[in-house]
Parts: C-alpha cells; structure tokens; sequence
C-alpha cells in the first residue's frame, strides 16, 4: 500500500460513510481544499456547508446541528479549530453536542508553511475537555476505520491528521479499537509509544536500536483519550523504560499524558520526544532531522536515555 | 504626486512582482495570488511617501507601524523590506528553508532577534486589525505622531474578530483617542482559498458595513492603478476624527494571465517553468522576443537561468 496522508484518506472515507450514513454533514471554514472535503461537498451538496474563514462560527454551527440530531464533521487546521478553545470548551464539549472535530495540518510535518499553520499544542488543549475523545491514526488503514468509528461514537471526538503522507504502519488484517493501543514490535528493552506521523520513524529507529542489540517495542498509540493505560503500564513494566514520540509539543499531548499515568501508577524512568519550542518553516524531512524525530535522532535519543 | 514619481512607483512594483514570483518558485510553496493582488498596495504605501520609516533605523520609536494581517501574503512584505534594505536579495532566496528567518508567514522573531519590519506575528487570519489598534491606541496615549496601516483579505473579512475590531476602533476608550491614525487597507480580490468570495459566503455590501461600524470608506476602484491607490492614500491620510479603511478593489494573481482571478493560484508556487513565464508577463515581454531581451537585460537572465537551475534539482 503507497504512503498516503491521513487527510486524504478521511476525505475518501467521509465520502463513503455519508453513502450510508445519511446524517453525515460536513462543514468547512475556507479550507475544503486542504481538508480533502471538496469532493464530498461536490456529492452532497445538501449536507455540505462552508461557512468562511470563521473557525468561532464553525465550531457553533457544528454544535447547533449536532444538538439536533446530525453527525457534523467540522473541518479546518488542527490549530484554527482547536485554537479557538474556549468556543469548543463551551458549546461542544459541556454542552454534549456529538460534534466530530477534524484537525488536520498538524506538527512540523506540515513544512513550510510555518508554525503559524501548525497544530502543535492541540492535543494539550483538547486532552483538558472531559468528554472529548481524541484519536491520532497513524496510516491509511487505520484513518479510514477510526472515521467510521467516529461517526458511531456518541460524543464528541477531535481526529487529527496529517498534511504529510504516511507510510503504512498497520499490521495487515488490522482492526482500529477505540481506546486501544497496537503493539507493531515487540520488543523487551525499552517501549516506545509513538502517535500519528512520526511512528514509521519509530518503526525505522527500532530496526537501528536492533543493529545495536537493543530491543524496542513500538506501540502505536492512536487514542490518545482515553489512554490505553493497561497496556502502557505493562509494557513499561516490562522493558523499565518509556520513550514518547510525537510530532506536537512535548509539554501536554502523549508525552503528558503517559507522565501523568506512570508516575501515579507506575513510576518508569521515561523521555518525551516531540517539538520543544515553537515550530518553523522548511521542508518536513529537513524538520524531522532538525528536531530529532527522524529515525537517526529517535534511536540517538533512546540510546541516550538508555546510557548506552 | 507628478508623473515622474508614479512612473518610478510602477516600475518598482513590476521589480517587486518578478522578485515574488523567483522567491515563491524558490521556496516550491506558497501564496502567489493575493502577494500579487496587493503589490501595487504596498508597493505605494512604502515608497509613495505615505509610510514613514527610517530605513537607517528601523526601531526608530515614531515610526509609522505596518501589519500584514493577511500574512500568507508576506512575500510581497519580505520584497518591500528588501528595498528598504533592511534585508539583502540573496537572503530572500531562504525563503521557507529550515533555519531561515524567512518564516512562510510573519514571524518578528525573538528578543534580541527582532525582525525589522515585521512588527507582530500573523498569518491566523483575523487578528492583525485588533493588533493595530492596539498600537494606534499606544502611540497615542504615548503623544507619538505615528500612524499604524492594516491590510486585510477580503476573506479573512469573515472572520468575527474584525468585526469586532471594526466595532472597537471608532469607540474605544469612550472616543476620546478617536484614531485617524489607524489606516486600513483590504485587499478586495474577491477569492478566498477555496474559491471566489461571493460562492463561499458573500460580504456585500461590504463598504456600507464598515460605515455602519463608524469608519471613514475610501474606496479604489482600480487598485493596480497607482495614480488612484497614491489618491486614495492622499486622501486617508487627510481624515479626520474616525478610523479609515481603504477598499482596493484588486485582480487575484495580477500581471500573469494564467494566475490571475483563478481561485487555483491562492496558495500554490509556481513550477520553475511558469515561474519563468509568469515573469515574461510580468515585463511585459512577447514570447517571440524573449531570448532577445534576456541577451539585453542580464539581470533578468541571471534569475531565468537560476530559475531553470532549479529544474533540474
Ligand atoms: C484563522 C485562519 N483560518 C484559515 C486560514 C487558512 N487560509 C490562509 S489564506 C486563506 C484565504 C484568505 O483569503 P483572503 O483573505 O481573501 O486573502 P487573499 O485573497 O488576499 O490571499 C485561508 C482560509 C488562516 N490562515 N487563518
Ligand atoms: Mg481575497
């Protein structure tokens, strides 16, 4: 299976969902292009809206349809949407409205457009609402399952997604469980937990901790809420160490999370990969090298962590 | 303003265009089409004698402030800035490179970095207006004389927050700062990023809106006609007790037939070889008499064959 970018594969998977699911509605805010919606709203002119640059709007009309009984997709950048926070705060998320927020464009992956564009501080954000579920998928595979999940799910829901295309990392005949955490290696050493873009990194890192003689477990960890906790806690236990990998801040998204679970329930010494201050412009792969998150730099890191 | 000057203004913004067109082929990203519907804007704005700055020093404290609220268009900024001089040609070419302080959107840059010119980040459309009136307000409340210009999209008119920035400015503080020296200027190309403004979600009347709100409407029917935009600046700058704002009515893509008014071209670079073409058209130049005029002009060679170079990359 070619790389695809998980924004490209929910536009193809909202299309097929909304075949069947006929309370699908997709709303936009100037950005159907980017967000891969245009051929839905090509399809389904009726359940498809785009109510401008006005991401306050598009967060309000998402809740006013979805309290009243359709299934909105609302979709722009991980950062506009998420960034209006106190919007979501209020009108989805206490108020219980089954809006499905998509966030795409997110981290350094997005490359040169700058940190301007880049969702780097949303799953923070979106991790403080109690009822908001948030799912990360990492390739094709698992985008096209995690939408139609979503559109199930009773409650809000924030997918985030990429810009960049991803490599396929799934195991084949692979099924996406909410809440669900998937060993792709298995390993006694140290865990890595890796989310959404950088994880085909993790994969490659693994295969040069191996060279060394070290033995990584890579988990993908496409629900970041709630949190696969058991298995993180067992595989911790097992290997004595944690490494976290996420293209998003390191203070408050997977690397957070994980801290909050192991030093209450489990202390294990562990290492939060991702982006330390703000982002910038450049070409993704130079990005990913520059700020560690390519497979050299992910297997320089663990190595570090693990004094070798 | 005489003939000579709007002569001179014209040929620098025909310099500017093609040097946004090599920086946006360069950098294989970005947002030709409202860089180009602007130029001409800016273009007049900084070298039209309406802005004042010292180019000898750029934090000089009286200075008149410029934000680009639309800041997707900052190739047409970083291009001003390089005439300034506060930046040199060849570091324009960094544009969108990692490391470079040529951030794809306006960056100021941190503490001790400070970019000259570059007075607040954007590139989140809708929030340089409430920006700007922040600094009219603080340079009046310091007894400053500066101004402070705004641009906008026409798009990015959508966005609640201007509205709530055009109702503040004639208000705020109870009137009594009353800001004539706040200037704002919109880039009324009619296309968005998706498509044209009046399928997505129409703002007309749009000047009867700002009306409403308080403001001083100037409007430019024709803003790539330097004779009108330098009017209509004149004319801003002459208003009195209320907030002003510039309607430009522009073409999207402007001076290359294949970009312009084409929702396509909002945020896509050009190929080195429509690079090259788009800059043809720019000087205006028949495609019969092209190697000519390259034999005679090497400076525009010079960047046609570094454009080709990059083909080949
Ligand atoms: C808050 C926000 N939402 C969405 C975007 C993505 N975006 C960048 S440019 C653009 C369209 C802007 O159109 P307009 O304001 O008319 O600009 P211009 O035509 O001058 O390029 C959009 C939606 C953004 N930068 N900021
Ligand atoms: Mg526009």
């Amino acid at each position: 299976m070619p790389a695809k970018a998980t924004r490209v594969a929910f536009g193809e998977a909202i299309l097929e969902l909304a075949a069947k699911n006929k309370r699908i509605v997709v709303v936009n805010a100037d950005l159907g292009k980017s967000t891969m919606t245009q051929k839905f709203a090509e399809v389904y002119p009726d359940r498809a809206f785009n109510v401008g640059v006005a991401e306050a709007n598009l967060i309000g009309i998402g809740a006013g349809l979805a309290l009243s009984g359709w299934i909105p997709f609302i979709c722009t950048f991980a950062c506009f949407v998420i960034g209006r926070f106190e919007t979501i705060r209020l009108s989805i998320s206490y108020s219980h409205a089954n809006v499905k927020i998509v966030g795409t464009h997110t981290g350094l992956g997005i490359g040169e457009d700058g940190y301007s564009q880049m969702g780097m501080e949303d799953l923070t954000l979106a991790r403080a609402l109690p009822n908001l579920a948030i799912i990360q998928p990492a390739d094709e595979v698992e985008t096209k399952q995690a939408v139609a999940y979503a559109a199930e799910h009773d409650g809000p829901v924030y997918l985030r997604f990429t810009r960049q295309a991803l490599e396929p990392v799934s195991p084949t005949g692979y099924t996406f469980q909410f809440g669900k955490g998937t060993v792709l290696r298995e390993g006694t050493d140290v865990t890595i937990l890796g989310t959404g873009g950088p994880l085909f990194n993790c994969l490659q890192a693994a295969d040069r901790l191996a060279a060394e003689g070290i033995r990584a477990e890579v988990i993908n960890i496409s629900t970041l809420k709630p949190l696969d906790e058991e298995l993180i806690l067992r595989s911790g236990g097992k290997t004595g160490h944690v490494v976290t990998v996420e293209d998003h801040t390191i203070r408050g998204g997977l690397g957070g999370a994980v801290a909050e679970l192991l030093s209450e329930a489990r202390p294990v010494p562990l290492k939060r990969l991702g982006v330390q201050g703000f982002g910038e412009s450049g070409d993704p792969r130079g990005l990913y090298a520059k700020h560690g998150l390519d497979p050299d730099g992910i297997a320089r890191s663990v190595m570090k962590f693990l004094k070798i | 303003m005489a003939t000579a000057d709007l002569a001179h203004l014209i040929s620098l913004a025909r310099e500017f265009r093609v040097q946004i067109i090599r920086m946006l082929t360069h950098a294989g990203s970005g947002h030709p089409g409202g860089s180009l519907s602007a130029i001409d804007l800016l273009t007049a704005l900084y070298f039209g004698g309406f802005l004042r700055y010292d180019p000898k020093n750029p934090w000089w404290p009286e200075r008149d402030r410029f934000i680009l609220s639309k800041g997707h268009c900052v190739p047409a900024l970083y291009v001003v800035l390089g005439q300034i001089g506060y930046i040199s040609e060849g570091e324009l070419l960094t544009l969108r490179k990692v490391g470079s302080r040529f951030q794809g959107h306006p960056y100021p840059g941190q503490p001790g970095e400070r970019f000259p010119g570059i007075e607040a980040a954007t590139g989140s459309l809708g929030q340089g207006l409430s920006i700007a009136i922040g600094m009219a307000l603080a340079v009046r409340m310091d007894g400053r004389p500066s101004r402070v210009f705004c641009m906008l999209g026409d798009g990015e008119c959508q966005a609640g927050q201007v509205w709530e920035a055009a109702m503040s400015a004639p208000r705020i503080g109870g009137g009594r700062y009353r800001l004539d020296n706040l200037c704002a200027i919109v880039d009324r190309n009619r296309i968005q990023n998706d498509d044209f403004v009046d399928k997505t979600l129409p703002l007309d009347p749009f000047a009867a809106k700002w009306e409403a709100f308080g403001w001083h409407v100037i409007e430019v029917g024709d803003g790539h006609d330097m004779g009108a935009i330098v009017k209509g600046l004149q004319s801003a700058l002459e208003v009195t007790e209320r907030p002003v704002v510039l309607i430009a009515h522009t073409v999207k893509g402007k001076g290359v037939s294949f970009m312009e008014n084409n929702p396509k071209w909002h945020g896509v670079a050009p190929k080195p070889a429509e690079g090259i073409q788009s800059i043809r058209e720019i000087l205006g130049v028949r495609e019969g008499d092209w190697l000519d005029y390259l034999r005679r002009t090497p400076k525009v060679a010079a960047i046609v064959e570094e454009l080709q170079a990059l083909e080949t990359k």
